[in-house]
């Protein structure tokens, strides 16, 4: 299969959530989100409830994934930072550690400089934070301690789903 | 590749729909987006030129319910079926749990079925997956219209591993939901296992 399976662990979401809200604050943006790669919301912080946050991880997903594609094409390995200017809000797209697509949106009371900086610096913590969290799983995996409850699921468990 | 969050408890999945051009991949979200109870669904999004030709993807957030205490999620994505997208198609196939190959039914478009089920293979090849290792159902769409194939005749052509495989009229619904369940519950069934 390709990749490893992402997992996310309470001591990491909470370390994760902390540096998000730091960089909230340092950077004065109005919302931060962290998404996979592959289109799932990992964390947000800030006025999230104004945004339809599901959508928002998969457009931002397919966003980095066509620059992806157009980096490529000119031979670069990726574009690591994209940055979309609006009327008023702006969008600060980044990748964090080759995995984790780190979205700050930010307004006049901050400014483009500030938010690369700030970002720049949270990267680095959320990177260890991430590889901190790779090596767990991978060990976990390893050791073969079966957490994951859908081990014991039945059939029927499944079938209610759809019920 | 699906995500566990231990955290929220959440485990989230992604579904593609693959086919040829204009077999139905986009009007069977749409089903599966007006059938869906409000608090199932999200917001269904689909970035499609002027003509309502899917241009890089559709995509419909689905929350069945809980399995175990964790919440189960499904994203459903669409590919861009015509040949000259084949770039946005390997994007969307980045991280994929599942697939529905939806199959154009008619006599005409026999040709363009093959052609998308090739490309289907190679494209996941590239991304280091193999179709006959991954969740996968096919469904056979446009049931309705006439100069149809038989089922027999598709099914020798499209399905020779003999994956589950449904007959369906996307515009009407008939089998939309059946293709969904059987893709999900081949994905559950995959977590199950652990990989």
């Amino acid at each position: 299969m390709a990749g490893p399976q992402m997992v996310m662990y309470d001591e990491e979401f909470r370390q994760i959530n902390l540096a998000i809200e730091k960089l909230l604050r340092e950077a004065n943006a109005k919302v931060i989100f962290l998404v996979d790669k592959n289109g799932q919301l990992i964390s947000g912080c800030g006025e999230t409830e104004r945004f339809d946050t599901t959508s928002l991880a998969s457009l931002t997903a397919g966003n980095i994934a066509a620059t992806g594609g157009l980096a490529k094409l000119i031979g670069e390995k990726e574009f690591s930072i994209l940055f979309h200017e609006g009327e008023k809000d702006n969008l600060h797209i980044s990748i964090v550690g080759g995995r984790v697509i780190l979205v700050v949106l930010f307004d006049s009371r901050s400014s483009l400089g500030l938010v690369r900086l700030r970002v720049k610096k949270a990267s680095e913590e959320l990177t260890t934070i991430f590889d901190s969290l790779m090596r767990k799983a991978e060990e976990k995996e390893r050791s073969g301690i079966q957490e994951f409850p859908f081990a014991e699921i039945t059939d029927d468990d499944i079938d209610n789903l759809f019920s | 590749m699906s995500f566990i969050n231990y955290a929220s408890r959440e485990i989230n999945c992604k579904i593609v729909y693959y086919g040829p051009g204009l077999c139905g991949k986009t009007t069977n979200l749409q089903y599966i987006y007006q059938k869906t109870a409000p608090e199932a669904k999200g917001k269904m999004i689909s970035l499609a030129t002027e003509t309502e030709r899917t241009l890089f993807f559709d995509f419909l957030p689905l929350a069945l319910g809980e399995i175990r205490g964790f919440k189960t999620r499904f994203h459903l994505y669409t590919v861009p079926g015509q040949v000259f997208y084949d770039a946005s198609r390997k994007l969307i196939l980045k991280g994929v749990d599942g697939v529905v190959f939806v199959a154009d039914s008619q006599e005409e478009r026999m040709d363009a079925n093959v052609e998308s089920l090739d490309n289907l293979r190679i494209n996941l090849r590239e991304q280091g997956y193999d179709l006959d290792k991954l969740p996968y159902v096919v469904q056979y769409n446009k049931r309705d219209l006439p100069e149809v194939l038989s089922v027999d005749e598709l099914r020798r052509e499209l399905n020779p591993t003999g994956v589950p495989d449904f007959e369906a009229c996307a515009s009407t619904g008939e089998g939309v939901f059946e293709t969904l369940k059987a893709v999900a519950k081949l994905i559950l069934i995959d977590l199950k296992k652990g990989r």
